[in-house]
């Protein structure tokens, strides 16, 4: 039942980020270019995604436990550290550079694009690097 | 030049956030993209992030099946893919998530780390664009 609830709400995320436009790296590079082909879309994606997730954890949150695991497991932290802040940025520099976060190109593999098995193939290289780097 | 879709995009997102509060009511996780999939390499309990993933992946997949139309186009070089997926991964794993942890996931809960992230990489984003595309005449 956890696996398959799993595969279920990736199916919907990655459903979601189809019809959001999420998938397509021209579109979330126009959002973010301002000054030229600017395509507001994307903030309607955040605001939809947020408005569910700000209700429906409340929802969910109001109960002792999750449905089929013992505990929720959230981040506790609060503190802003430099790995924070350096982190972000450079994760931004690359959004901006390529056009895709990583909640996009998984998704965009399922259309057999080439450029996102490009980009996913750095990004876990990128990931693996920092597990190194940070020991 | 890409077409303004406030209602596909509105609709996605909320698709976005099901998919997000339907994994904390079941299993009590954040539905960060970031976490899962290093978390599947890397940790164990793969078997639901394995799940996620593969759901993740199919979704495009069965839609476009179903005759559904998917706009997609990458203006960007290959090369510039590499560069920017090396930095997308090292941030992320830095930074403790991306937009669907942070911007979606964590800000739904008034993190201040979520918060914090999000007006980083948001912010980086858009300066880079700028940068790339009016200051040195890029794709």
């Amino acid at each position: 039942m956890p696996i398959l609830a799993a595969l279920l709400s990736g199916l919907v995320f990655g459903a979601g980020i189809a019809l959001a436009g999420m998938i397509n790296p021209a579109k979330v590079l126009n959002f973010f270019d301002l000054a030229g082909a600017w395509d507001p879309s994307l903030a309607f994606v955040m605001a939809g995604a947020l408005l569910v997730t700000f209700i429906g954890y409340r929802l969910a949150l109001r109960r002792p436990r999750p449905a089929l695991a013992p505990a929720f497991q959230l981040p506790a932290r609060r503190d802003l550290d430099r790995g924070l802040v350096g982190g972000s940025i450079l994760f931004g520099i690359g959004w901006g550079i390529a056009g895709f976060c990583p909640g996009g190109a998984i998704p965009a593999l399922g259309l057999g694009q080439p450029d996102a098995v490009i980009f996913v193939a750095a990004m876990l290289a990128g990931i693996a690097l920092a597990r190194i780097l940070r020991g | 030049m890409t077409d303004f879709t406030p209602l596909h995009s509105a609709l996605g997102g909320a698709l976005i956030g099901l998919a997000a509060v339907l994994l904390m009511a079941a299993l009590g996780r954040v539905a960060g993209m970031t976490g899962i999939l290093s978390g599947a390499i890397f940790e164990r309990g793969r078997g639901w992030r394995l799940a996620f993933l593969l759901g993740a992946v199919a979704a495009p997949a069965l839609m476009r099946a179903a005759g559904v139309e998917i706009a997609f186009d990458s203006p960007v070089p290959q090369p510039w893919l590499v560069v920017g997926g090396l930095l997308v991964g090292i941030g992320v794993s830095y930074g403790g998530g991306c937009t669907s942890g942070h911007g979606v996931c964590g800000n739904a809960r008034l993190s201040p780390r979520s918060l914090v992230a999000t007006g980083c990489f948001m912010a980086a984003a858009f300066a880079t664009v700028f940068v790339i595309r009016h200051l040195i005449g890029g794709f």
